[in-house]
C-alpha cells in the first residue's frame, strides 16, 4: 500500500482524502461512460459544464474562506443580488453587467471582511447577517420580481455561448481555478492563508498580516459569488433575487468532499473542483439512470444521495483523522 | 435603524463608565430593545394594543421560539444544528400521511391523530440522535455533521411525499395550531410550556448544569466525570424533537404539508434568535429567556416595519443590522 500511495504523492491523511475524491470522480465518470450511451456525448459534457460552473466558482471562494478557518454563508444571497445588478446594468453594455455584478459581490465581501476583522464577530454570524442583507438589497432593487436581461448588448453571450468549443462559463471557472491554484500554492499570500487557518494568533505573532489576508479571502469569495450571479443572469436571461437559497451549504459540502477540513489550515484548489463536480455528477447520473427506464428515481433523490455522499466522506475523513492521531 | 441602544463613544478618561454601559447594554439590551419596540408601536402603529396583534405576533413567533429553544441548548454545548428546517419538513410530511391512512388503514381517528402527534416527533428526535451520534462517535464538527441531514432530510421528506402538496382537514390534529385554550392559541401555550421546561431544566436539573459545563470547557467537564457524549446526544435529540413539534404546528396551521417549503430557512432564523438573545455561539451559556426575547425582537421589528409600510425586503436588511449590532454589543460586554 505504502509505495502505491507514494506514487500518488500522498504524504498525509488529507492528501489521501483528496486522492479519494479524485478517484471517486474518476470512478463515477467511468461508471457513467460504461452504463449510458450518451454520457460522454459533447452535448451532455458541455451542458454539464455550462450549468455547474456557477457552483464551481462559489465552491472555490468557499475553499479559501474555509482554509482560513472561517465560513461564508452569504454567497447564495450575494449571487442572487449580483444577478439582479447585472441584469439591471446589462442594457448599457455587456461589460457593465459583468463588472457591476462582480462589484456587487466585492462589496458584500468587503462588508464581511470589515465585520469579521474589525468588529471581531464570528464569520458564521457575520455572513449569516450579510446573507440576509444581500437578499434584502437584491429584492429591493428588483422590486421582488425577476429582472429580464437585455438581449441586445451581448450580455447573454457570457452564460450561453461557447469559445473554442467550450462554454464560456467553463472557461471562466477554469481561469478562476488556475488563478486560485497559483495564489494558494505559489504565492506568499497562499502560505499566509494556510498559516492563519492553522492558528490565527500564531500567524499574527509570526508577523503575518492576518487582517489583510482574512479580508482578502472574503473579498475573493464575494467577488466569485458575484461572478456566479452574473453567469446566472446571463444563462437564464434574468436576474433572480430569490435564487441561491442553500447554495452556501452545497458549496461547503463541495469543499468538505474535496478533503478540505473545516477546521482550516489545509486544503486544495484542485480537490475542491473535484468535490464540486462529484456532487453535481450525482445529479447527472441520476438523470441518465431515469432515462434508462429501469427505475424511476424522482429528482428529490438527488438531495438524499448527495447527503449520503457527504456522510460517507465525512465519516471516512473522521476515521482517517482518528487513525492519524493515534499513529 | 436598529433599536438597540448603542452607547455613544465616550471621551477618553470615561472608559470605565463606557465599558459599564456596554455591560449593561449586553445584559439588558435585548430587553430594552423589546420594550422600545413596544413603546414605539403603541405610539405609532394604529391598533397595536389589541388582542389580535398580540395573537398574530405570538403565533408567528411560536415555531421559531420552539426550534430556537432546542438550538440554544445545542449551542450551549458549543455545537450547532443546521438540520432543524429539514427535520421540520420530515415531521410535517409524516403526520398527514399517518392520519390520512397512507401507511395503514385508519380505524380510530382519535388513535391515528395521537400517533400523528407522537410518531413524527419521535422520528425527528431519532434523526437528531443521529446528528449527535455523528458529533460524538466520529468527532465530526457539528456544522458538517448536521449539514448531512440539512441536505438529505428535505430530500427524504420530498421522496416520502413525492414532492406533492398534502392538503387535509382534520380538526383534531389541527388543534395544535388553530385551537385555543382559554382564548390563548394552543401553539402559543405549547411554546410557553416548552420554554418554561427548558428554562427550569437549565436552572434546576443536573443535566442542565452538565450542558453548560460541556460547552464551557469540554475537557474539564470530562475530567469532572460528566458524561459528555451522553449530554451531547441528548441536546441534539431534543433539538430534533422540538423541530418535529414545530413542523407539526406549521403544517397544521396551513392545512397542508409542502415538503419543499416547511421549515425552509428555519435554521438561520433560530440561530439569529439565539444570537440576538445573548447566547454566544462559543458555548457555555444558555440564555433561554434571552432567546425568546431575541425571537420576539426580530418578529416585532419585522411587524413594525410591515405595519408602517416598509417592504419586507428592507426588513431583511434591518434584521441583518440587528444581528450584527446585538452580537457586537454582547461580545464587548462579555469582554469587560
Amino acid at each position: 500500500m505504502q509505495p502505491i500511495l507514494r506514487l500518488f504523492m500522498v504524504k498525509n491523511t488529507s492528501d489521501l482524502a483528496r486522492l479519494g475524491v479524485i478517484l471517486a470522480l474518476a470512478g463515477l465518470i467511468l461508471f457513467g461512460a460504461l452504463r449510458y450511451d450518451n454520457f460522454l456525448s459533447p452535448y451532455n459534457i458541455l451542458s454539464f459544464l455550462r450549468y455547474n460552473s456557477m457552483f464551481a466558482l462559489i465552491a472555490l471562494g468557499m475553499a479559501f474562506v474555509i482554509i482560513t478557518g472561517g465560513i461564508d454563508l452569504s454567497v447564495g444571497g450575494t449571487a442572487a443580488m449580483a444577478s439582479v445588478v447585472a441584469a439591471l446594468l446589462s442594457p448599457y453594455h455587456w461589460a457593465a453587467g459583468l463588472v457591476g455584478g462582480m462589484a456587487a459581490g466585492l462589496a458584500v465581501g468587503a462588508l464581511n471582511g470589515f465585520i469579521i476583522t474589525k468588529m471581531r464577530i464570528q464569520p458564521f454570524i457575520a455572513t449569516l447577517a450579510t446573507m440576509l442583507a444581500a437578499y434584502g438589497t437584491g429584492l429591493l432593487m428588483a422590486n421582488n420580481q425577476s429582472v429580464s436581461v437585455s438581449y441586445d448588448t451581448g450580455f447573454t453571450v457570457i452564460g450561453q455561448d461557447d469559445f473554442l468549443g467550450f462554454p464560456i462559463p467553463a472557461w471562466i471557472a477554469l481561469a478562476a481555478y488556475v488563478l486560485g491554484w497559483i495564489v494558494l500554492e505559489k504565492l506568499p499570500i497562499g502560505r499566509h492563508i494556510l498559516a492563519i487557518g492553522d492558528g490565527e494568533a500564531t500567524a499574527g505573532l509570526m508577523g503575518l498580516k492576518v487582517e489583510r489576508a482574512l479580508t482578502g479571502v472574503y473579498l475573493a469569495s464575494g467577488t466569485l459569488a458575484g461572478l456566479a450571479g452574473v453567469i446566472l443572469a446571463s444563462q437564464f436571461g434574468a436576474g433572480q433575487p430569490t435564487e441561491g437559497v442553500g447554495w452556501e451549504l452545497f458549496a461547503i459540502a463541495s469543499v468538505v468532499v474535496g478533503g478540505t477540513l473545516l477546521s482550516g489550515g489545509s486544503g486544495s484548489v484542485g480537490a475542491t473542483l473535484a468535490g464540486a463536480l462529484l456532487l453535481a455528477m450525482v445529479f447527472n447520473i441520476l438523470n441518465f439512470e431515469n432515462g434508462l427506464g429501469w427505475i424511476s428515481l424522482s429528482a428529490y433523490w438527488q438531495s438524499v444521495i448527495r447527503g449520503a455522499f457527504l456522510l460517507v466522506v465525512v465519516v471516512l475523513q473522521a476515521k482517517l483523522m482518528a487513525r492519524h492521531r493515534s499513529a | 435603524m436598529t433599536t438597540i441602544e448603542t452607547p455613544a463613544p465616550q471621551p477618553s478618561g470615561a472608559l470605565s463608565s463606557g465599558s459599564r454601559l456596554m455591560t449593561l447594554a449586553g445584559r439588558y439590551g435585548t430587553f430594552v430593545a423589546f420594550l422600545a419596540l413596544i413603546l414605539f408601536n403603541v405610539a405609532v402603529t394604529p391598533n397595536f394594543l389589541s388582542l389580535q396583534t398580540l395573537n398574530v405576533n405570538l403565533t408567528q413567533v411560536a415555531t421559531i421560539v420552539i426550534v430556537a429553544t432546542g438550538m440554544t441548548l445545542v449551542i450551549a454545548t458549543g455545537g450547532i444544528d443546521l438540520s432543524v428546517g429539514s427535520l421540520m419538513a420530515i415531521a410535517g410530511a409524516l403526520a398527514p400521511m399517518i392520519f390520512m391512512g397512507q401507511f395503514w388503514q385508519v380505524e380510530s381517528m382519535g388513535f391515528a391523530v395521537a400517533l400523528a402527534f407522537l410518531l413524527p416527533v419521535v422520528v425527528a428526535g431519532l434523526f437528531g440522535l443521529f446528528n449527535g451520534f455523528l458529533v460524538t462517535r466520529f468527532s465530526i464538527q457539528p456544522i458538517i455533521a448536521t449539514l448531512v441531514l440539512f441536505i438529505a432530510g428535505r430530500g427524504i421528506a420530498q421522496v416520502m411525499t413525492n414532492g406533492n402538496l398534502q392538503v387535509f382537514k382534520n380538526a383534531g390534529f389541527q388543534f395544535i395550531a388553530l385551537g385555543r385554550i382559554a382564548g390563548i392559541p394552543a401553539q402559543v401555550l405549547l411554546m410557553i410550556v416548552i420554554v418554561a421546561a427548558a428554562w427550569a431544566m437549565i436552572r434546576y436539573t443536573v443535566i442542565g448544569r452538565q450542558i453548560i459545563a460541556v460547552g464551557g470547557n469540554e475537557k474539564a467537564a470530562r475530567l469532572a466525570g460528566i458524561p459528555v457524549k451522553r449530554v451531547k446526544l441528548f441536546v441534539y435529540m431534543l433539538s430534533g424533537a422540538l423541530a418535529g413539534v414545530a413542523g407539526l404546528i406549521v403544517v397544521a396551521r396551513n392545512s397542508a404539508s409542502d415538503a419543499n417549503l416547511v421549515g425552509l430557512g428555519m435554521e438561520l432564523d433560530a440561530i439569529a434568535a439565539v444570537a440576538v438573545g445573548g447566547t454566544l455561539l462559543t458555548g457555555g451559556r444558555a440564555n433561554i429567556v434571552g432567546t425568546v426575547l431575541g425571537a420576539l425582537v426580530i418578529q416585532l421589528v419585522r411587524y413594525t416595519l410591515l405595519a408602517n409600510g416598509v417592504p419586507d425586503a428592507a426588513a431583511l436588511i434591518v434584521k441583518a443590522g440587528l444581528i450584527i449590532t446585538a452580537v457586537f454589543i454582547q461580545q464587548r460586554a462579555g469582554r469587560h
